[in-house]
């Protein structure tokens, strides 16, 4: 079957948009993607129809708007193969996922002289909760090193691993170079030491299909709104052993079974860790985003949008002065980029007069721009709604640009 | 292809970003300052040489996209045989020009400076082009060694 382009372009409204009168190429993706027509009107049912409180109530909106929320529950648990959804808990993104873990599992695992391991191109929300929990705790933490590729040292990172290693916390695919780690490695090399990992799935989700009990993974976190749902929701999974040996995150309404002055019993999971009402609508067009990419199939989008980065790519490659930051041999749908002198954000600045939101800066991971001795770069990442023709004009863009500047 | 942007990219930006005037470091200075804009990753280093009140000589050292290194590149060119109180009134004039909140460009008071005028529609790029100036506040005001443009 040919991939419906037309139809699926047709199904995100923003899409027909005009930015200083051009047609909209928004190749901002890795930042946050743009909704289909499907999430946006789960929303407006859900708020014109049959929207309340969950949980709580035994009227009748309250049941229906439960039935949703955990309806979308069961879809995520589908979605990326979880055993049980209880293994769903719902958060507001892997930023916040990453807080919880750290503050809950790693608070009660991780002790003095411990060590959590890293690698050299995590996104800042992977870097920090760790560096805070390790100063709190007198742990250390430990970083990977890739080659100039953006590809991960995995001799170095084996080297790593030791009787004091807690945890393993990594990034799947890489938001400023585009980079698919080995995780299935990664895995095996942890788990043959009994060390638990963490897989940051906030890129990887939106391109590849991701099945957590075939990787064997201990968490995985992603965000909502890269997955083409709204903001405000994210999923921690974690493998329901785990979850269930660890302390509860924040304490509030929903997280607990009973409540007096003297003490609290909590809640089962998942409610454990879903302290307070909800983002509810979010959750449900969540569902719906889900529900929209099955429609589709994520191996269909993954091997479409692989074919969007070999163009984008070889036509990148003609540009003299074009140099690519990331050319990892696994990689995802992310083309990050610099213009000898010419700045990212004078880059951005002129694509967007063309009608073309490109992301520039350091891309929350000052240590990858560190590393390649760059302020910044540009980066150009696609969806399952971009096309061929797009790619042309960024690459016309960038030519024009390059002109412009001398 | 680029029409709509000639207003903030005029040839004179250009020129100060290909050939920045003053652009290496100062022996002897009375005031150094960095100026940090995190959003973009923009760095400079200003130098000062002062002669009681009247600033003698201006250079400047760093990396950023084109819109802060021209304007930090036309503001040393442009302080110099100023006195401080001068500086900072031109300091302000055009904060005024590049924020938009005065309508008017006072060609007069901003010479070469309008050629920056540009960035008030582009509301993201307004801290490249005023960075050089708060670095220049800083440097004058004498109280910190680095200033960051959060
Ligand atoms: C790899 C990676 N991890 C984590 C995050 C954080 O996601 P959020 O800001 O939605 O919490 C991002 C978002 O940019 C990301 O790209």
């Amino acid at each position: 079957m040919t991939y419906p382009i037309e139809k699926i372009r047709a199904d995100f409204p923003i899409l027909n948009e005009k930015i200083r009168n051009k047609p909209l190429v928004y190749l901002d993706n890795a930042a946050s993607c743009q909704k289909p027509q499907a999430v946006i009107d789960s929303i407006v049912k859900l708020y014109s129809h049959d929207y309340a409180n969950v949980h709580r109530g035994v009227h009748t909106l309250s049941v229906r708007s439960t039935d949703y929320f955990e309806a979308a529950r069961e879809k995520m648990k589908t979605f990326i193969s979880a055993q049980s959804e209880k293994e769903i808990i719902f958060v507001r993104g892997a930023t916040d996922a990453i807080n919880l873990v750290a503050q809950t599992y790693g608070k009660a695992n991780i002790h003095a002289g411990d060590e959590i391991i890293i690698t050299a191109m995590e996104h800042h929300s992977n870097i920090v909760p760790w560096q805070m929990l390790c100063e709190e705790k007198g742990a250390i933490l430990k970083v990977a090193p890739m080659n100039l590729a953006g590809e991960l040292l995995m001799p170095e990172f084996e080297a790593l691993l030791n009787s004091k290693t807690k945890l393993v916390s990594v990034v799947h695919m890489s938001n400023a170079l585009g980079t698919i780690n080995p995780v299935e490695k990664i895995i095996e090399l942890a788990h043959a030491r009994k060390i638990p990992v963490l897989l940051d799935g906030a890129q990887a989700i939106p391109h590849t299909p991701v099945d957590v009990q075939a990787l064997d993974c201990d968490f995985y976190v992603f965000s909502g709104h890269k997955l083409y749902a709204p903001t405000g929701v994210g999923v921690l999974y974690g493998k329901q052993s785990l979850l269930e040996a660890m302390p509860p995150y924040q304490g509030g309404g929903d997280m607990i079974r009973t409540v007096t002055f003297e003490k609290s019993t909590y809640a089962g999971l998942p409610h454990k860790f879903e302290a307070g009402t909800p983002s509810i609508a979010e959750v449900i067009g969540l569902g719906a985003a889900i529900d929209y990419l099955n429609t589709i199939g994520m191996d269909k989008i993954a091997a479409y949008e692989a074919e969007l980065l070999a163009y984008a790519t070889q036509e990148a490659l003609k540009i003299d002065g074009l140099k690519i930051i990331g050319e990892a041999k696994e990689k995802g749908a992310i083309l990050s980029f610099t213009l000898g002198k010419i700045h990212p954000h004078d880059i951005g600045t002129m694509l967007d007069s063309l009608g073309i939101a490109i992301r520039a800066g350091h891309h929350c991971a000052m240590p990858v721009m560190d590393f390649y001795k760059v302020p910044a770069t540009a980066r150009a990442s696609f969806a399952m709604y971009n096309t061929k023709a797009e790619i042309d004009v960024l690459i016309l863009g960038i030519k024009n640009l390059i002109e412009m500047f001398g | 292809m680029f029409e709509d942007l000639r207003d903030l990219y005029q040839e004179v930006i250009f020129d100060h970003n290909r050939n920045p005037r003053n652009f290496h470091v100062m022996e002897n200075y009375d005031r150094m300052v960095e100026g940090f804009n995190p959003l973009c990753g923009d760095r400079i280093t200003l130098f000062l040489k002062l002669d009681d009140d009247l600033i003698t000589d201006a250079s400047f050292q760093g990396s950023g996209c084109a819109i802060s290194t021209a304007s930090v590149s036309l503001m040393t060119e442009i302080v110099k045989g100023k006195t401080e109180a001068e500086a900072e009134a031109l300091f302000k004039t055009f904060h005024e020009m590049t924020t938009g909140k005065d309508e008017n460009i006072n060609f007069e008071a901003v010479g070469k400076l309008a050629v920056l005028a540009g960035v008030r529609e582009y509301p993201a790029r307004v801290k490249c082009a005023t960075l050089a100036w708060h670095t220049l506040d800083a440097a004058l005001k004498n109280e910190q060694q680095s200033i960051s443009t959060e």
